[in-house]
């Protein structure tokens, strides 16, 4: 018998019980695709937690001081930058921030965060300009009131007018609009990170802060992977700038880190894959379990058949074929099925998290189906086609 | 010629105290175009021998020897082969494939032979007029009546023009039309030349052999040729 005769057997086995080889497939598809979909949004989940962090800037590093210790100074950020003992920092940026309300014609908007800053704050915070332009060093110098505005904050005080060139106030101070951030991604979930405004350093302590301490200093690194040196030479220096407090003897600043933020992000996030990748294991040991037990009674309801099939001249390997044809072509079917369902799937977005679909875990759920149902449709069909054709045919 | 030549068989199932000795001893010799009835009480082991004969069982001693070949020494290969070639059988429970169509199960032992799609069809439609089932041949099992059934058994058993047939009461759960429709296919075979062993309860199914065989107790009692009775 050739092999396609083979094949025409089982496709005719697998029609005639329809409903039991749909529901055999069905434990097959939703094993499947339950594996794929569950790990796809592990990664999903995984991918925007580091997008996220990407966005904050991978490159930067924030010293802060620590219970109003008031040791960050303009001065001291300027020492910073210095290319033979911190040769790997690309730029500092001193920033005081505080909250502030900006108006316009009447309208009001809270502002959460109104950073004074220098240029370089605009690329080591990764908040590019869209519209107009970001002020300059010179602006700085002048202590220029000028501000660069965030998307929302545009949309609150313009909407639908442009808002470069237009005066707002300022908690009382007049400053005028330059340019328009990008819109950002909200970076968590507690605040808009478009509600923002950015203006020179000088002229927020001389309208809004006052010459006080700094709150912290945005440093950037050369590239992402020069972070660990510019922090330590970052630290070096502010231990020689900083004498150690005498009350106590711990530092009066702290050095955040955005890498390892993401690093640990990352982690958090492969635990969670990993865990949904064990539920999903589960449900496709629980799919395993009923294929088996599908592909048990299937045979063993059979036996009977498979003894006629012998008395008309069946070899036992034109037996055996048909049987593992018949279960490798439904487990297949229903894996592909269960493929399809999970890249359909894949198309929606489920609970927050859109799935990305890691390709071998298609190749791993679809090889573990393939093979619990060969292996549990091949173990009976051999016993049976081992029988006598006696035995078979009075099997009941 | 001899077509079945059966020395001395014997054939016990179980072990201990739940042994049974379905045959004790049994020989027997069949000419080629003989049609031999075998009668027999149930129990008396006519069934064991039949499926000996079919070569869906094995003898636990004795030579079972089928046109000369010793029929012990084959390997299944070479077993299925001659249940494929040249036997046919007919069991008292038709055992059709369920959910099959009767041309697809007349045509199943001509698959096991790899005969081509074509030609298979056509020798499994010209064997299904030969029993008068022409028209049924798209009918599944269970859309047909018994006799219906068992006539389909009988065409499945003659595609492959075997030049044995056995049938195992073939008439054991069917009404008196349909059985002489059966044994009215028997008497064409038979006349044909076929080789035909049949087991029966009943003496005027019996009466239509040339030779007549009763078992007792896994053991030939009489053996007779006799006048067929015509139908």
């Amino acid at each position: 018998m050739s092999a396609f005769e083979v094949l025409r057997f089982a496709v005719r086995g697998i029609g005639a019980n329809k409903l039991r080889s749909s529901l055999t497939m069905l434990g097959i598809l939703i094993g499947v695709a339950a594996v794929i979909l569950l790990i796809a949004v592990g990664n999903g989940s995984a991918r925007q937690v580091a997008d996220r962090i990407e966005a904050l800037g991978t490159k930067t590093l924030t010293v802060q001081g620590v219970g109003g210790s008031g040791v960050l100074t303009p001065a001291l950020a300027e020492a910073l930058d210095d290319p033979v003992l911190a040769p790997d920092v690309a730029s500092v940026s001193p920033v005081t921030s505080t909250q502030a309300t900006l108006t316009y014609q009447g309208t009001d908007h809270s502002v959460q965060q109104l950073v004074g800053s220098s240029p370089s704050y605009f690329a080591a915070s990764n908040s590019p300009v869209g519209t107009g332009a970001a002020f300059t060093a010179d602006d700085v110098a002048q202590g220029r009131p000028v501000v660069v505005i965030g998307r929302t904050v545009a949309d609150e005080l313009f909407p639908g007018v442009e808002a470069v060139g237009k005066e707002v106030t300022v908690n009382g101070a007049l400053f005028t609009v330059i340019g328009v951030l990008d819109e950002k991604s909200s970076a968590s979930g507690f605040m808009d990170a478009n509600d923002v405004a950015i203006a020179p350093l000088t002229a927020v302590q001389q309208a809004l802060t006052g010459y006080g301490p700094l709150n912290s200093i945005v440093v950037e690194a050369r590239s992402p992977e020069k972070v660990t040196d510019a922090q330590s030479q970052v630290s070096l220096i502010l231990s020689q700038r900083i004498p150690a407090s005498t009350a106590s003897n711990s530092q009066p600043y702290r050095i955040q880190n955005a890498s390892q933020l993401l690093q640990t992000q990352t982690e958090t996030a492969d635990t969670f894959t990993t865990l949904l990748g064990a539920v999903a294991g589960i449900s496709l040991l629980v799919g395993g379990i009923g294929i088996t037990n599908i592909m048990l009674v299937t045979v063993t309801e059979r036996t009977r058949e498979i003894g006629i099939r012998k008395a008309l001249g069946a070899p036992r390997r034109v037996i055996l074929t048909q049987f593992l044809a018949e279960a490798t072509m439904l487990s297949l079917l229903g894996g592909g099925l269960g493929v399809a369902a999970a890249f359909i799937g894949s198309n929606f977005t489920i609970v927050g998290v859109r799935p990305v679909i890691v390709p071998s875990s298609i190749a791993l759920a679809l090889c573990v189906s393939v093979a619990i149902g060969l292996f549990f449709g091949s173990v009976p069909a051999h016993r049976a086609a081992g029988l006598r054709p006696i035995d078979a045919l009075r099997y009941e | 010629m001899t077509v079945l030549d059966v020395r001395t068989v014997t054939k016990v199932y179980g072990q201990g105290a739940a042994t049974v000795h379905a045959l004790r001893g049994v020989s027997l010799s069949v000419a080629r175009g003989e049609y031999l009835a075998i009668m027999g009480s149930s129990g008396s082991g006519k069934s064991t021998l039949m499926n000996i004969l079919g070569c869906l069982d094995i003898p636990t001693a004795g030579q079972y020897l089928l046109d000369g070949v010793d029929v012990s020494r084959l390997n299944d290969r070479q077993l299925a082969l001659v249940r494929n070639r040249r036997i046919g059988f007919v069991f008292q429970s038709f055992n059709l494939i369920p959910r099959t169509s009767a041309v697809a199960n007349v045509e199943l032992p001509l698959a096991y032979a790899g005969i081509k799609a074509g030609e298979r069809r056509r020798r499994a439609r010209n064997a299904l007029d030969m029993v008068g089932l022409a028209k049924r041949g798209d009918h599944e099992p269970n859309q047909l009546s018994g006799g219906q059934q068992q006539r389909v058994a009988v065409a499945r058993a003659l595609v492959t023009e075997p030049a044995l047939v056995l049938a195992d009461e073939p008439t054991g759960n069917l009404d008196s039309r349909s059985t002489e429709d059966i044994l009215g296919i028997f008497d064409d075979l038979h006349a044909a030349g076929r080789t035909i062993l049949l087991i029966t309860h009943e003496e005027d199914v019996a009466a239509r052999a040339s030779r007549l065989i009763r078992l007792v107790d896994g053991q030939i009692v009489t053996d007779v040729r006799q006048q067929r009775v015509p139908a």
